[in-house]
């Protein structure tokens, strides 16, 4: 175990009486509770924790927050295995095991490193350079080799064992981050009666004043942030979330937000890791703070190179000093205060100040220890694995160090304001971009704002959280009491976006840390035409890691405008887009996935058919008994089987997945007639009808049957995928196109089940089960409906036939479903009856001629179809005149027919084309395809349906079916579509 | 995106399912209507940027449909209405 060499002896926010211990890259190291990853490894003095994307350079830890470019580390094993999480958001446990990324073999000794001696052969744009020829090379060499050298950390190829659950919050003020700002805006619009919800990623409230060295009311910042959360966690309504991250706004006021539940937790077994938030305001108050933006000059990206306010962070927060001889440049004095704080820790500090003296306001504040150098910049580091010291300019002035901190001035975090498309502005004075929301329903306060003074800040919140209340209708009385806060110096930014290009070497100044993008390489995209700001983005690829240019992208716009010699109010910013931070797939996922990511729907005959054997297969969501294999039986054997026994005695099969929907009123008739290509106005009580329906394009969108149950009575069955379709479309025609039918209608799918009752001797068997309903073939004819009884139970019995057999359907509520299929099954044992599955349907179906799916496909007409007769032509209906348009009646058009192979014992494709003539090539050679080919037991061999141009009088014709995926040709002979009793007598009798 | 319903109140867009522009209406007579205008009533829509008349399906709630004002450039909707008493309906 190693010790804490770099941990202060007190101070700090951590638990110090009690010592954990983690590993990194398998070394076991101690820490605190209330350490991260990224303060527990600096403690044990370790800044080397990755290698750059791209040239493989050492780095270091250069944040405390989630804007972490370099120290992304892997954690977990196996289904566990999270990748590129920012050390400095880890919240160390006891046990925590993190391994480094992008190194091989080791993090010390990288091998790939070379390529960074590479690197005048890796600008930007290189991907689309250097790479390009020989073309073949690309996939089986550039490629590969990029994509191995190149990277992150990887993914696991295991799913993930743990649990993350979704959740939903409404509220009036959303209060996006709870520092000064946000916990001052949350009290005051709470107070007022306001729901309120406040989120911030870290575990303790405060934001920066968890690092800093300030009071507020008499007491330390983080225990004053400590206290107002407090208050706030005793309100009812108000909600806070820590260890939540805000990733994106939406259009109409709504959040995704990710809340890190279980992941700092060491074993965890109830709570779900993490938690999906959708989060619904009426008004938000971006309070989210603003991050450190970075110096850039040759060696900027080393180990032990910081940002400012990080190092104090590590001071005061985490009792952390991440180097004795610190050096702090900056061109701003906010960073004066972490000279203060570093030496008050016991370093030796030197202040590097790019501004003249006289541009200072804090020099006073300096402990007389801190040495100062103004009008001077960084132009050498010294160090390769870590700092060792660094040369200024234009002094030349050398000195020796180990830790530098930098501080280019801060970035408000606007992102969630501009989310939705509003664009951001320049502000002079701070030398940033602020956004103002163009609109009522947000406002920003504080550092989000450029507001950089705690005085300010803490009156900005009140402001923001008492218009935030008054505008959800809240009623904001009495005088706000506004806590007292330390001075802090003022801001005095004066903008450096790069150390000269004279003092300091281009090639080798970071703009982007995480994909190694430099000044040179911004240069060039400037010099080639991309200097544009979305441009030199793609160009370089500037702010598309994951941590989506937090820290670089305002360094490189004023780089840009520098080098276009025009102020950055002019270039412009990129745009941002959610997610903000990384979230994890598991998070968006939830708990809908493997067998919970959809629901599946099972008939109420479900358990018999499992009990019987059947394989299943997937119709939408419901699943289906595909075919009920018995003892020693394949696939064709079973089908077969169940086919023979159809045809030639009787079978059933589960037909309760059918749409089905009920209409009533007046003009059910009327409106029925509307949607259908023929009519059931006139119909008689008690008998059914096939119908077809037109999309109004006149391509057939759906059939089913229609049956009147008494005057002003139908019922409808559609097609099992169609089902919400059909419905969706009945009500669009009813609300919007014939609002005056006296109509009513609704899904009754879920309420019946149904099955078909099949073959020569099925009037038998439901005659000996069905009480109550003469179902001799005068009384109850072909396309006859009626109502009986099954043992005591209700049932609609229709005379319909889909296989082309004498066949009924039995229709009774659901739940006696399983018990009246018994009954019949039952009652068909003497004459063998047979459960039959989808597929013996599918069989029956095709040497019927019935068009099924795979001819619907939404380019046939009714005509294509041969169904063009049924049309009627005195009455408007969906599609009606799109149907008759003579584009749709001339020639050419694919026509229905049936295939038969020449050769008996051959099969064909599904989907493979008709040709005329082989050894002929070209886009027109086609004329036609197979849509449906089946084994059939009663010819005793393969028959298929197919579209065929001008099919209806090609009888007779050899063709070809050929499949050049699978060099397959077989000779056709093209038949009609009807192959089992063309005269529809068996179905009669 | 959310859309105020007016039967259900405001709604996640989840609840809803598109239908296209609502500028369109069916010709009402079969046969007076000259092909132009059915081929403009099946085939052709406007696709502004800005102001937008679309129906909407309230498909996961009380399944009306809706005819939504929308910015298509901000996504913002000015007016929603039950599209059954615009055409006519006894809600009219």
């Amino acid at each position: 175990m190693s010790r804490q060499s770099n941990r202060l002896p007190e101070g700090g926010l951590i638990d110090r009486a009690r010592s954990i211990s983690f590993t990194f890259d398998g070394r076991e190291f101690d820490a605190h509770p209330g350490d991260t990853l990224a303060s527990a490894l600096l403690a044990n003095g370790v800044h080397l924790t990755g290698r750059s994307f791209k040239y493989h350079r050492p780095r270091g830890i250069y944040s405390a927050g989630p804007e972490e470019p370099n120290a992304l580390v892997t954690l977990g094993k196996g289904g566990r295995t999270e990748p590129n999480t920012p050390a400095t958001m880890v919240e160390v446990y006891d046990g925590l095991d993190a391994r480094s990324q992008n190194r091989w073999p080791s993090l010390k000794f990288d091998l790939l490193a070379v390529n960074s001696l590479l690197k005048p052969f890796f600008p930007a744009g290189f991907y689309y350079k250097t790479f390009m020829w020989p073309r073949s090379f690309w996939y089986r060499l550039y490629e590969p080799m990029i994509r191995r050298a190149a990277g992150l950390g990887t993914l696991a190829n295991e799913s993930d064992p743990d649990r993350y659950e979704k959740a939903h919050a409404h509220c009036d003020v959303l209060v996006v981050g709870a520092g000064p700002a946000g916990l001052m805006a949350a009290r005051e619009a709470a107070r007022a009666g306001a729901k309120v919800l406040l989120a911030d990623d870290q575990p303790l409230p405060g934001g920066h004043l968890t690092g800093e060295n300030i009071d507020i009311d008499g007491k330390p910042g983080a225990a004053w942030a400590g206290g107002i959360a407090d208050e706030l966690k005793e309100m009812e309504n108000v909600r806070v979330l820590t260890r939540t991250c805000l990733y994106g706004r939406y259009d109409g006021m709504t959040f995704g937000a990710v809340e890190r539940v279980g992941d700092h937790l060491a074993s965890n077994s109830t709570l779900p890791r993490q938690r999906s938030w959708i989060i619904q305001a009426k008004h938000l108050i971006n309070a989210a703070g603003a991050i450190e933006r970075p110096l850039v000059f040759a060696g900027n990206d080393r180990p032990g190179v910081m940002l400012a306010g990080a190092a104090r962070a590590y001071v005061n927060r985490y009792g952390v000093l991440p180097g004795r001889n610190a050096v702090v440049f900056t061109n701003n004095d906010d960073a004066y205060r972490t000279a203060c704080d570093l030496a008050a820790a016991g370093a030796n500090v030197t202040l590097v100040d790019s501004r003249s003296a006289d541009k200072s306001r804090s020099r006073a504040i300096l402990p007389e220890s801190v040495e100062t150098q103004f009008g001077q910049c960084i132009s050498k580091v010294k160090g390769r694995s870590h700092v060792r010291g660094l040369t200024l300019a234009p002094s030349g002035i050398e000195i020796a160090c180990n830790l530098i901190c930098v501080s280019g001035g801060w970035t408000p975090s606007i992102h969630l304001l501009s989310h939705i498309g509003h664009r951001p502005e320049w502000h002079e004075a701070t030398s940033s971009f602020v956004m103002r929301e163009p609109g009522d329903e947000a406002c920003t306060a504080g550092g989000a704002a450029a507001t950089f003074d705690l005085g300010r800040t803490l009156r900005e919140g009140v402001a923001a959280g008492r218009a935030a209340a008054k505008a959800c209708g809240c009623r904001v009385s009495g005088k706000a009491g506004i806590p007292k806060a330390d001075a802090l110096p003022d801001y005095a930014i004066e903008p450096l976006w790069r150390v000269p290009a004279a003092m300091t070497k281009a090639q080798e100044s970071f703009v982007d840390f995480q994909n190694d993008v430099t000044v040179a390489d911004l240069e060039l995209a400037q010099r080639e035409g991309f200097g544009h700001a979305e441009h030199a983005k793609r160009y370089t690829t500037l702010g598309m890691a994951t941590d989506q240019g937090k820290l670089a992208n305002v360094n490189a716009l004023g780089i840009l405008a520098d080098l276009q010699g025009r102020p950055i109010a002019e270039t412009g910013t990129t745009t941002f887009r959610p997610l903000t931070s990384p979230v994890a797939f598991g998070a968006i996922a939830g708990q809908e996935r493997g067998s919970a990511y959809r629901p599946v729907r099972h008939s109420a005959m479900h358990s018999w058919h499992e009990n019987n054997g059947a394989v299943f297969t997937q119709a939408g969501l419901w699943l289906r008994a595909y075919y009920y294999p018995r003892e020693g039986e394949d696939f064709s054997a079973a089908v077969k089987r169940e086919v023979l026994a159809v045809r030639s005695s009787v079978g059933m099969v589960d037909v309760s997945t059918l749409g089905k929907i009920e209409l009533k009123g007046p003009d059910a008739g009327t409106f029925l007639d509307r949607l259908y290509i023929n009519s059931f106005s006139k119909m008689k009580v008690n008998r059914a009808r096939y119908g077809v329906m037109l999309r109004e394009d006149g391509m057939v969108f759906d059939d089913g049957t229609v049956s009147r149950l008494g005057d002003e009575h139908y019922f409808i069955t559609v097609t099992t995928a169609n089902a919400s379709g059909v419905m969706q479309h009945m009500e669009f025609c009813h609300q919007v196109h014939w609002p005056e039918l006296d109509v009513q209608f609704c899904t009754v799918s879920e309420a019946w089940s149904a099955m078909a009752v099949a073959g020569p001797n099925a009037r038998d068997v439901l005659a000996s089960a069905v009480e109550g309903l003469d179902l001799s073939n005068d009384a109850f004819p072909f396309m006859a409906v009626g109502e009986g009884t099954i043992r005591g139970v209700p049932v609609w019995v229709f005379r319909i036939s889909f296989s082309g057999e004498l066949a009924y359907e039995v229709y009774t509520p659901a739940g006696f479903g399983l018990g009246v299929w018994q009954t019949i099954m039952e009652a068909g044992k003497p004459l063998g009856i047979t459960a039959y599955g989808t597929e013996a349907m599918t069989v029956m179906r095709t040497e019927k001629g019935h068009v099924a799916g795979p001819e619907l496909d939404g380019r046939t007409t009714a005509a294509d179809l041969g169904l063009g007769r049924m049309m009627s032509l005195k009455k408007d209906f969906i599609g009606r005149w799109m149907a008759g348009r003579s584009g749709l009646e001339g020639a050419g058009r694919l026509q229905l027919v049936g295939l038969k192979p020449v050769g008996k014992s051959e099969t064909f494709r599904m989907g493979a084309h008709l040709v005329n003539d082989l050894g002929v090539t070209g886009v027109d050679v086609s004329q036609g395809h197979v849509t449906t080919c089946v084994y059939s037991p009663v010819y005793g061999h393969y028959i298929g349906l197919a579209v065929l141009k001008n099919g209806r009088g090609r009888s007779g014709e050899t063709l070809h079916v050929v499949s050049p995926l699978h060099n397959e040709v077989v000779e056709v002979e093209v038949v009609d579509p009807v192959f089992v009793d063309p005269g529809g007598e068996k179905m009669r009798v | 995106m959310r859309i105020t319903c007016p039967w259900c109140g405001p709604r996640p867009l989840s609840e809803f399912t598109y239908g296209g522009d609502a500028g369109k209406t069916r010709p009402k007579k079969l046969d007076k209507a000259s092909p132009d205008e059915w081929a403009d009533y099946v085939y052709l829509r406007e696709n502004p940027a800005g102001r937008h008349v679309e129906y909407w399906h309230h498909s996961g709630g009380c399944r009306s449909w809706l005819v939504v004002t929308r910015d298509t450039l901000s996504h913002e909707i000015s007016k929603t209405v039950l599209a059954y008493p615009l055409a006519g309906g006894a809600g009219s």
